[in-house]
């Protein structure tokens, strides 16, 4: 392994000494002369290998779907109903020959699109697509097969409309399909692979393609734990052969091991360009701002006391559903008592996890300064803690417990929830810090 | 070895098209699709290539029985009536074929028109390469017909290829309409199996066109664009004395002013559909 990754270092650097290309656009090229994130990236002056300037592509979704001739000559206007859907608005951003280049967004934010674009099987409505020297795109965990020819033939199609010769194609067909270990079953018709089968062909016909810019589109999510090494040892080997590769996954960790910088697609627009890791936990923010469950306070009133609020905050203050790892979990929660109070009242948390199981028990006491002066009803509180944040990331749920000796007895489950998030993965649910040290003895001679 | 990698300059990008990305890779691509599919069929399949040769030869059988012994149209119009007829459906079954395998071509091929970039036309035009090589296995079948039946060889046989090439940028020119019009409506599909039907009885394949009769009837005949076609290889070919040629049955040149505009007007309009549809296929399936 260290070997591999010397070896990218070396060919990041040698690519930063190339020569820009002569006809290279300035305003692009401004938002590139930031340093590169990761050590051995192609320097801001690697000729570009994938230029994209104000890309707009919109799908029309008829409203009611018209396929047949009758249906339109019964009804010729009514076949012109349709929703605009606009996948990319305005995307311009550039990669430069030699880089792992990250796509990350949500599902629906385009990042297929893109890459349909960038392949030439969509077409754009605006904007311009450059890339410099050969291209071969996996896309949809494929590279395009015909069901119903066997591994073979469709080895050699593929490598034909990947740009190469006939010839070229049957010279490396062996090694296709070596590289896949699916010498068993050349012959086989491919709509009889598994799955699992044809990815591996899929990504064994792209590597073979020896193209200059690679396309690959979540390849990391399936395959077995042989075949995942098996990529990750191509990206290793093709980051070392100085290739550009565009990378779109859901895969932090891939992101953050693999590119040297990543781009955040958000509705059809670039969110942010640049360091692989910040891209990252762009990206699980914004995937965790959205669908929040509403948990209610419905059972939140009884016995004299009614909790009006429990929500999680940020260091600002703001009103969060996720929270990055490490950083503090505040928690403010507002209570009302309805009647007039004397003894003290407990508001208690427990934390969990998603299939209940209580981590960490914290609260605080309100006790009325002067025990002749009970809190009057309707006196309201706002109780703000802070919590030290050790979590392994994950989703995660508050219960709030309300209780004083004067009877109120309040208790509600998963009264809040919130997701940890991080580009480390860590099994278990608590993730402190962990340090080893690691002596070793040479045996005695 | 990392230094050594050219730095190749950027190009633009133009998207899916009908043609574009270099013709040697349009006909490589072209080559190898029909060779495959040829291989596929015949290959994949117990009586092989057989079929090719079964469905025209019994399709030729029965009609042979029909028109011989219950309608009597050939008979005296036509020397070799068997022959003649064993020719036209083989000719024909090459453009029925390579137009209703068309029809749903691009759309079938699916899988690889959403995942790949190459210049879509290849696909509908496979259609018609395959078929062609069908048809040069079914025409040695032809010859030994036309041989067994007397017809002396001459020097207008060397004219066939001319009819054939006609015959072959028709189909294509269809085929290619046909595909794209299918992407949208589906029901290209089962209006072309009705439309093919009716061509086969609006071509003398089954009858000689002097068996009509009528001058205007022939002049209507001959509208038709493969009318024109199969006239022209029964003269070149079976060179008999008793039958007219395209022009002669169209009453002069000025007669085949129609065959000929819905002839490149076919073919126009498959190859402008076709290319206008082309970069949005994909969208589309």
């Amino acid at each position: 392994m260290p070997s591999r990754l010397d070896s990218a270092l070396a060919c990041g650097v040698a690519h930063g000494d190339l020569p820009s290309s002569p006809g290279a656009n300035m305003s692009v090229d401004e938002e590139l002369t930031t340093q590169p994130a990761v050590p051995g990236a192609p320097g801001p002056d690697a000729p570009p290998a994938i230029r994209v300037e104000d890309l707009h592509k919109s799908f029309r979704i008829p409203t009611q779907r018209v396929d047949s001739l009758k249906e339109r000559a019964v009804h010729p206007f009514a076949a012109r109903e349709y929703r605009e859907l606009q996948a990319l608005d305005g995307v311009s951003f550039e990669i430069r020959q030699g880089e792992f280049f990250g796509i990350v967004g949500r599902n629906g934010s385009g990042k297929s699109t893109l890459l349909k674009l960038l392949a030439s099987i969509y077409r754009a409505d605006s904007g311009r697509i450059q890339i410099a020297g050969r291209l071969a795109p996996f896309i949809e965990l494929g590279v395009g097969f015909n069901q119903e020819l066997t591994a073979r033939e469709n080895v050699v199609l593929n490598g034909v409309m990947m740009g190469l010769t006939p010839k070229e194609v049957r010279e490396r067909q062996d090694a296709v399909i070596d590289f896949a270990e699916l010498h068993d079953f050349a012959d086989l018709k491919i709509k009889n692979y598994s799955s699992g089968m044809l990815v591996r062909l899929a990504f064994s016909v792209m590597l073979q393609a020896d193209a200059d810019v690679l396309l690959i589109d979540e390849v990391l999510a399936v395959g077995d734990a042989s075949f995942q090494q098996k990529c990750a040892d191509a990206f290793h080997q093709m980051k070392a052969e100085g290739k550009t590769i565009v990378l779109v996954t859901h895969d932090m960790a891939a992101v953050e091991q693999y590119c040297h910088r990543a781009m955040l697609l958000a509705d059809g627009n670039v969110q942010f360009i640049g360091d692989p890791a910040e891209a990252g936990r762009d990206y699980l923010k914004l995937n965790f701002e959205a669908g929040l469950p509403q948990i209610g306070l419905t059972e939140a009133e009884a016995d004299g006391a009614r909790l009006l609020d429990c929500s999680i905050l940020d260091s600002a203050g703001a009103e969060v559903a996720n929270i990055e790892s490490r950083e503090d979990i505040r928690v403010r929660v507002e209570l009302e008592l309805l009647r007039e109070t004397a003894s003290a009242v407990h508001v208690g948390f427990v934390l969990a996890t998603a299939d209940g199981l209580g981590l960490l028990e914290f609260g605080e006491h309100l006790r009325p300064e002067d025990q002749q002066r009970p809190y009057p009803a309707g006196s309201r509180f706002t109780l703000q803690g802070r919590v030290e944040n050790r979590l392994a990331p994950g989703r995660y749920f508050l219960n709030c417990g309300v209780t004083s000796a004067a009877g109120i007895s309040i208790y509600v489950e998963q009264i809040s929830t919130f997701v940890v998030f991080g580009t480390t993965k860590t099994g278990g649910v608590i993730a402190p810090e962990v340090e080893f040290q690691v002596e070793s003895e040479e045996p005695a001679a | 070895m990392t230094t050594e990698r050219r730095t190749a300059e950027l190009r633009e990008v133009q998207g899916p098209s009908a043609l574009g990305g270099g013709s040697r890779r349009f006909f490589d691509l072209l080559w190898l699709i029909s060779v495959t599919e040829f291989k596929r069929v015949y290959f994949g399949t117990v009586l092989g290539y057989l079929w090719s040769l079964i469905r025209p030869l019994l399709l030729f059988s029965v009609l042979l029985l029909v028109f011989t012994q219950v309608f009597r149209v050939g008979g005296d119009k036509v020397e070799h009536y068997p022959v003649f007829l064993l020719m036209g459906i083989v000719l024909y079954t090459f453009f029925s074929e390579a137009t209703s395998n068309a029809v749903t071509s691009v759309v079938s091929q699916e899988g690889v028109v959403r995942k790949t970039q190459f210049p879509r036309a290849v696909i509908p035009l496979a259609t018609s390469v395959t078929a062609m090589f069908n048809l040069l296995l079914n025409l040695i079948i032809v010859l030994v017909f036309i041989l067994a039946f007397g017809v002396t060889p001459a020097w207008s046989w060397l004219l066939f290829p001319v009819a054939l090439a006609f015959l072959f940028v028709g189909a294509a020119g269809v085929s290619m309409a046909l595909s794209a019009l299918y992407v949208r409506f589906r029901d290209t599909a089962i209006i072309w199996v009705v439309l093919a039907q009716v061509l086969l009885y609006l071509t003398p394949i089954l009858y000689p066109v002097n068996a009509l009769g009528e001058e205007t009837k022939e002049r209507l005949l001959m509208c038709n664009p493969l009318s024109v076609i199969f006239e022209q290889v029964r003269v070149w070919v079976l060179h008999e004395a008793a039958a007219p040629t395209a022009v002669e049955a169209a009453g002069g040149w000025l007669g085949l002013v129609p065959a000929a505009v819905i002839f490149f007007g076919t073919i126009g309009f498959g190859a402008w559909y076709f290319n206008r549809e082309a970069p949005r296929i994909a969208e589309a399936l």
